[in-house]
């Protein structure tokens, strides 16, 4: 199979390398640049343990392959908050244990995350929606939905 | 009543009953969780495992010459080329039952292959691409033979047998309970009552999929052995003892951070065997990952039980006998505990929180063509308490009693403990009646019914539901479970090593998957030995480092891991006692201990911190006369009977009988687990296996097609719930502590998985009473709902 030269920014580093056509951009993050927070959780964009941003949106990385990605900007969950540090959002999933096994997690912050940029005072109903498409078997969501909802109260606080 | 968080006022701050948040978060919240996956050696080849597309077909013949030839595949192994290995090849059954047949469980197929999606073939190949393309280019020619998946059918259909050791298909035919005392109960009885049901196939669905990376050394003839694993030790002993013949020293299981197991990961699948086994032969390390839909073809499902169950009353209420029937699918082979879960695990909770005289249950364990049924969180006791509860609630109709008020004349009051049931087992402590008092008030249960009425006036019905639990925890008391089939104990092993320096390292043989271990062991820690959290490092997970285990399941890691360690911990506090006796010249009795500290009483001023007793302990230059440096002990903790936890559920639903949707308007779970060590997780724990009992009463439900094909083997045709189709949850706890456990806790990891699928079922039905709906199975699926109000056509 033909091979592709891609560039990819991930997290703010520039990488260049060379993908088979039908390699996943999830693949190419865990398996060729070491960027194992986003997982592998069902490859058919289902379950959203996969999730990372790209160019601002948050995606299914399961779902693109890597030639589409190409000259794309990419943000996982390791990007988010500094090196040993969480994010005002992390912090609320830790302070209201809304991850268990934490497979689901990188995925779920990614969604919440980006969710959050638009939203200002969501309902626990809006926030159920948002995280629709991510799955987590551990939580039951209940927690999740504390999270995020007290991520978006504490921001409105500040404002 | 907390309904968003578990953080109580004037809470301990670290110890036992502390809401500290989980050490454990900071790296899974960064992305940097280390899961199997995610390790990788160099020089690593992929496997991919080609899987068996009948239900039950002969192999005629497995051609893997065009796989072999393609690039990058390294070789392609048949399960005759791992028969002629001569390894000894047998995945083992761990509970025996009389008259058990057990066909061996070969790593992968000969001769015949006896469900979809039986492992066949192995091709390793230079990248998981490679291996995927190859597995696909090897030519399996099939004859397929007639099968059956229901475990009914399969033993009274007229059918080539799944295995010819068992001609009818019966693998046990298990009897628990007094027979003949039952039929005088009903004899005498005023009224019976009985329900036909189904409980459906559930498919695990942890969000990792199954995986293993396995690193053979050729030199040393040692194995290490990455792999998603519940219990890596009875891995490390299957592998040797079962599979692969190596010497237990020289095999090491390594299970890191573990993405959910929920029963599904317990087992030794021909999956990590294969891995192994290739790495060995090829002397490369070898990674293989599930797909999804490996996942669902081949992570061991839980339930398929079809059964007949009654229940005697008088017209009083009170309950006088229960008989039940059941024919419970085991798939295609015996995992594990597949034999201990529809047996044991089941008949023995038949009585739920009830005093019942007379109990008697008749288990058929039925070989049929499907993926392996084994335990799934609740495993058997979700299925008793389903039936007993399923019973209460038609036995109420039939009295024309509230549901509640039966439940609560039957319930067995709290000065009876320890009681002991016409199932067989010694309850270790209760008070029911207090947990569903606590659940019915916080609902407003009289309100709600009156409400009800009032609805059903306008045309819109309500449903309030409850379920009562008991379960079995804590497994388990080795010597019980030895006399009833086991072939391993059931005890904890823990080391608790103050370092030089006086932290703390607590090496202990479960295995976390999510349950936060590493915060409450270390709460038990710090609780026991007066240091703070920071200084308490909990290690799991890998058999070298942790000499032996039994792992995490049946509710089983606080109760029987937290025993083992809050024992070794206070052994290191009286050797630490004794040390410090001797160097502040008093009797060892007359130290207090609190907050690390050893005290002369009466002389506070003359003192020694635990942690500068280790120092000494491990510089040995002023130790008591013949005391052995150093401050480790090594425990093992074999409980002296399970532990039952118990509570009480409840669900408001509204259905509209129009289009058959239910939605759940509230559910309030009262738990109580005994002591708690951490609030917080035990809500977590709650939460989560309250969305795995609506999912299973609601949406899940594994089926498989005419054609012996699993039907449900996608996300979307599998509905594992996301965010919307659960609701909030309300949840409280009351305290009853066990008797018999150091620490008063009973376990909490499957409770409201088993309580949430009756409590859902009970509100619907109860919704669709006006319909003349007794009973309802699961899943109940809006067209479940449409069909049943329109008398079921
Ligand atoms: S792995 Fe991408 S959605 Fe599941
Ligand atoms: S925390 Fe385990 S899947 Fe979400």
């Amino acid at each position: 199979m033909a091979a592709h030269d891609i560039s990819l920014t991930v997290n703010g580093t520039e990488h260049r390398l060379t993908v088979e056509p039908r390699t996943l951009l999830l693949t190419v993050l865990r398996e060729e640049l070491g960027y194992t927070g986003a997982n592998f959780g069902c490859d058919t964009g289902r379950c959203g343990a996969c999730t990372v941003r790209l160019d601002g949106e948050a995606i299914k990385s399961c779902l693109r392959f890597a030639v589409q990605a190409d000259g794309a900007e990419v943000e996982t969950v390791e990007g988010l908050a500094p090196e040993g540090e969480l994010t005002p959002l992390q912090e609320q999933f830790r302070e209201h244990h809304g991850l268990q096994c934490g497979y689901c997690t990188p995925g779920m912050v990614m969604t919440a995350d980006t969710y959050l940029r638009d939203a200002e005072a969501p309902t626990r109903e809006e926030i159920r929606e948002a995280i629709e498409g991510n799955l987590c078997r551990c939580t039951g969501y209940h927690n999740i939905v504390d999270a995020i909802e007290a991520t978006a109260a504490k921001r409105g606080e500040e404002r | 009543m907390s309904e968003t968080d578990a953080s109580t006022e004037d809470r301990p701050s670290e110890g036992m009953g502390a809401a500290v948040s989980r050490d454990e978060d900071v790296p899974l919240l960064r992305g940097e969780g280390t899961y199997t996956a995610d390790v990788s050696l160099p020089g690593t080849a992929w496997l991919g495992i080609c899987r068996s597309e009948h239900a039950h077909a002969r192999l005629v013949d497995v051609d893997t010459s065009e796989a072999e030839a393609m690039d990058d595949v390294l070789a392609v192994f048949t399960g005759a080329d791992v028969e002629d290995s001569g390894v000894p090849n047998t995945i083992p059954t761990a509970w025996m039952l009389p008259g058990l047949v057990t066909p061996q469980y070969k790593i992968l197929a000969v001769d015949k292959v006896r469900h979809e999606g039986r492992a066949v073939a192995a091709v390793v190949a230079e990248s998981v691409h490679a291996a995927r393309d190859a597995v696909d280019r090897i030519d399996v020619e099939y004859e397929p033979l007639e099968f059956a998946t229901d475990p009914v059918e399969a033993v009274e259909a007229d059918l080539p047998p799944v295995h010819d050791d068992a001609a009818d298909n019966v693998a046990f035919d298990f009897e628990l309970g007094d027979a003949d005392a039952v039929d005088e109960a009903f004899a005498d009885a005023d009224r019976t009552a009985s329900v036909d049901l189904r409980q459906p196939r559930l498919i695990p669905n942890a969000m990792e999929p199954r995986a293993a990376l396995a690193d053979w050394n050729e030199t040393t003839g040692g194995l290490r052995l990455w792999t998603t694993s519940q219990n890596p030790h009875l891995h490390r002993m299957l592998l040797s003892a079962g599979t692969l013949g190596l010497p237990e020293n020289r095999i090491q299981v390594i299970a890191p951070e573990v993405g959910g197991g929920f029963g599904s990961k317990i087992y030794h699948y021909p999956d990590e065997a294969i891995t192994a086994w290739c790495s060995m032969q090829l002397g490369r390390p070898v990674k293989w990952q599930a797909s999804r839909a490996e996942g669902y073809l081949t992570d061991c499902h839980g339930r398929d039980h079809v059964t007949s169950a009654e229940i005697a009353l008088d017209d009083d209420g009170t309950i006088r006998g229960v008989r039940v029937e059941t024919h419970a699918g085991l798939g295609a082979q015996l995992s594990q505990f597949a034999t201990a879960t529809p047996s044991y695990l089941y008949a023995t909770i038949l009585s739920g929180e009830y005093a019942i005289p007379a109990i008697h249950c008749r288990v058929v364990g039925a070989f049929t063509n499907t993926t392996p049924v084994d335990a799934y969180r609740g495993a058997g006791r979700a299925e008793g308490i389903y039936v007993i509860e399923r019973l209460v609630d038609v036995a109420a109709r039939e009295l024309e009693l509230d549901p509640a008020e039966l439940r609560r004349r039957n319930q067995i009051p709290p000065g009876e403990f320890p009681y002991e049931t016409a199932a067989a087992v010694v309850y270790d402590s209760g008070e029911y009646e207090r947990a569903m008092d606590v659940a019915l008030e916080h609902v407003g249960y009289e309100e709600l019914r009156e409400r009800q009425a009032e609805l059903r006036e306008e045309g819109r019905y309500l449903g309030i539901g409850l379920a009562n639990f008991v379960e079995s925890a804590g497994l388990s008391p080795s010597g019980v479970a030895g006399e009833l089939g086991a072939a391993a104990g059931g005890w904890e092993s823990s080391i608790v090593r103050f370092d030089s320096t006086g932290t703390v390292t607590v090496l202990v043989g479960t295995a976390d998957q999510g349950q936060g271990h590493r915060t409450t062991y270390a709460q038990v820690v710090a609780e026991e030995l007066g240091v703070s959290l920071e200084d308490v490092e909990v290690v799991e997970g890998d058999t070298d480092r942790i000499p032996q285990g039994m792992g995490t399941y049946g509710s089983r890691s606080a109760s029987v891991g937290g025993g083992a360690i809050a024992r070794g911990a206070r052994e290191v506090r009286e050797k630490a006692r004794e040390i410090a006796a001797h160097q502040l010249e008093a009797e060892a009795d007359d130290l207090e201990f609190a907050d690390g500290e050893f005290r002369i009483a009466g002389a506070p001023d003359r003192s020694m911190h635990v942690q500068e007793i280790a120092a000494e302990a491990y510089l040995g230059h002023n130790l008591p006369e013949g005391m052995d440096p150093g401050l480790e002990v090594t425990n093992f903790y074999d409980p002296e009977n399970f532990t039952f936890p118990f509570g009480t559920h409840v669900a408001v639903v509204e259905v509209d009988p129009e289009t058959g949707e239910i939605e759940i308007e509230r559910y309030v779970a009262v738990d109580d687990c005994g002591e708690i060590i951490n609030p917080m997780i035990v809500e977590g724990q709650v939460h989560g296996g309250i969305a795995q009992g609506i999912g299973a009463a609601l949406y899940e439900g594994g089926a498989y097609d005419d054609d012996g094909h699993l039907r449900t083997r996608r996300m979307d045709e599998y509905a594992v719930p996301h965010a919307t189709m659960l609701p909030d949850f309300e949840t409280d706890t009351t305290v009853t502590p066990s008797p018999h456990n150091p620490l008063g806790v009973k376990g909490v990891g499957e409770s409201a998985t088993i309580a949430a699928a009756p409590t859902v079922v009970s509100a619907v039905v109860d919704a669709l009473e006006p319909f003349d709906v007794d009973h309802l199975d699961m899943p109940i699926t809006p067209e479940t709902v449409w069909r049943a109000t329109r008398g079921g056509e």
